[in-house]
């Protein structure tokens, strides 16, 4: 599940400290925020303009395929915040969250081309481009301390359909890819061999499927926890007024 | 003699739980905490975690009450440890579990190859000599932890079986179906790399065995002291001059030999993996080793001489 979502609160308490602490670390990480918020704006854009000048969504993945793995790929870098402790995030809910999005791009659209056409394509497309277009926009926000409500409304209220939505596409993309993978044996490895191990894809590709079982909730869970955390904190300092 | 109150509050809520008047002020934590199990059955007392503050560290069972930053009338604060389990049960589980398991493998009982292989035996030698050495090392884990080990904790929580168990039991399954599989490929440098590969591996057993024992005699019965170990007679313990904890590397050394063995690559995996924790481990026991005693010798590395 890709939507990579965080807790806000304590990252925006922590990046007041760090802003008057380090003031490189704050200002890389706002140009970055910046540079990702840009970069999620284009795919949108892209995608609106071919679909309304093509009027369908087949060859869409293909036009805009470059930009995706590129942003994508690049918010690898997220991982290296967070263990560098720039930012105050977890390593591994990070990297799980930007390992997923990678395995999703390129080991699934990317490899398995015949899938790219699909309606699922699209829909989980959608789903990241929104979450993060927000994402990085409250992040930049919060990195210049003018956090506009409405950000951090779409932040906490937004993920509740697109979370949904993005594992919908996901998982329908990963299953319309099964044939292909059975077919073809890519990326697989069977005995003998010298090295005296095997791998199936088709099986893993299952298993990744199955894992969404016990984590998807998860996740959207935390989030709504900190959804209740955030928004629930402010209505009681309204009513102290 | 003035006899103590102690009244223990819970860490989160800071409610009062329980109330102890006539305490005798020579009593240890480990008293007072079987006094609280009585009024509190379901809270055994390897569960339960007394500290003088409610953020602060567990104090230890053989804590004497009057010895303490206490008044006369004492708040000490409990937190639930959750279920625990006794390290010996964990052991004897995780390690049972490959010795077994890996013998299916070894023995081909049905429903893991193809029928027409049923318990059938591999026509490569290595293969035999891998289940000897697979089965040797849990059956001295096994015996070490019955007959060789002092445990500083008599308890861990409850969920770790779960975890090591996935874990080793995993592990062993995965690597004893390439190795005792019917497509099995012995190694590429034939009797010479198997004969290296079983004499590193004999070696870091006897090694690994030998630091075990070194660090048991550190250690009277009953007792939970702590002391710098030191070299012995025994050479493979002089290992000790470089690292911290020689066990672990020569833990490590026992699995690269099992890999150069094999030359399977879920070996070489699992191999790494052990590598990991067990650096992770080392590092930790190194960094209170410094922490602890102000003569450690300096020369040390926690577990690869002058590298890690």
């Amino acid at each position: 599940m890709a939507s990579s979502e965080e807790d806000g609160s304590a990252e925006d308490k922590e990046n007041n400290k760090k802003k008057t602490k380090r003031p490189f670390v704050t200002a890389w990480l706002t140009v970055y925020n910046i540079a990702m918020t840009a970069g999620w704006m284009v795919l949108a854009v892209a995608m609106i303009r071919f679909y309304i000048q093509k009027g369908t969504h087949k060859g869409l993945y293909k036009s805009i395929s470059r930009t995706l793995k590129f942003f994508q790929t690049f918010a690898l870098l997220e991982i290296f915040h967070c263990a560098f402790g720039m930012v105050r995030t977890s390593v591994i809910v990070t990297g799980v969250q930007v390992c997923s999005r990678i395995f999703m791009v390129w080991f699934v659209t990317h490899s398995i081309k015949q899938i790219q056409n699909e309606e699922s394509v699209v829909l989980f497309l959608v789903a990241w481009t929104v979450t993060e277009i927000t994402r990085y926009s409250f992040y930049t926000f919060s990195l210049l301390n003018h956090l506009p409500y409405f950000i951090k409304w779409a932040r906490y209220n937004l993920f509740i359909v697109l979370y949904p939505v993005g594992v919908a596409g996901e998982l329908l993309t990963i299953y319309a890819a099964l044939p292909y993978v059975r077919k073809s044996g890519m990326l697989s490895v069977r005995l003998p061999n010298k090295y005296n191990v095997s791998f199936d894809y088709y099986i893993c590709l299952i298993i990744v499927m199955l894992s969404y079982i016990p984590l998807f909730p998860q996740l959207f869970f935390h989030m709504l926890r900190q959804r209740r955390k955030v928004l629930h904190g402010e209505v009681m300092v309204e009513k102290e007024d | 003699m003035k006899h103590y109150e102690v009244e223990i509050l819970c860490a989160k809520t800071k409610d009062k739980l329980c109330f102890l008047d006539k305490v005798d002020p020579n009593s240890t934590i480990g008293e007072i905490k079987a006094m609280f199990h009585k009024s509190h059955p379901q809270w055994y007392p390897a569960r339960q975690s007394i500290r003088l503050d409610a953020k602060g560290k567990s104090l230890k069972d053989e804590d004497i009450l009057q010895n303490l930053p206490v008044g006369t009338t004492a708040t000490l604060y409990f937190r639930d440890l959750g279920a625990q389990i006794s390290w010996v049960t964990v052991f004897l589980t995780e390690y049972g579990g490959p010795l077994l398991l890996y013998l299916m493998f070894y023995f081909r009982v049905p429903f893991i190859y193809n029928t027409k292989y049923d318990f059938t035996t591999s026509k490569h030698w290595v293969v035999h000599l891998a289940c000897m050495c697979h089965s040797f090392h849990y059956v001295k884990r096994l015996l070490e932890t019955l007959f060789v080990h002092r445990f500083s904790h008599g308890t861990m929580p409850l969920r770790n079986i779960f975890k090591n168990c996935t874990y080793y039991w995993g592990f062993s399954a995965w690597m004893a179906y390439y190795i005792n599989h019917p497509l099995y490929t012995p190694p590429a440098y034939g009797e010479q790399q198997v004969q290296l590969a079983l004499i590193i591996f004999l070696f870091c057993q006897i090694g690994n065995f030998s630091i075990h024992i070194a660090l048991r005699n550190l250690r009277p019965p009953g007792s939970k002291a702590r002391k710098i170990p030191y070299p012995t007679k025994n050479p493979f313990t002089w290992l000790f001059l470089l690292v911290s904890c020689p066990n672990y590397t020569y833990e490590v050394g026992s699995w690269v030999g099992f890999t150069l063995m094999t030359q399977c690559l879920p070996v070489a995996f699992f191999t790494l993996v052990g590598f990991i924790q067990m650096m992770i481990w080392a590092k930790g026991k190194h960094r209170s080793y410094l922490k602890e005693f102000r003569d450690y010798p300096r020369l040390r590395s926690p577990i690869l001489p002058f590298m890690l």
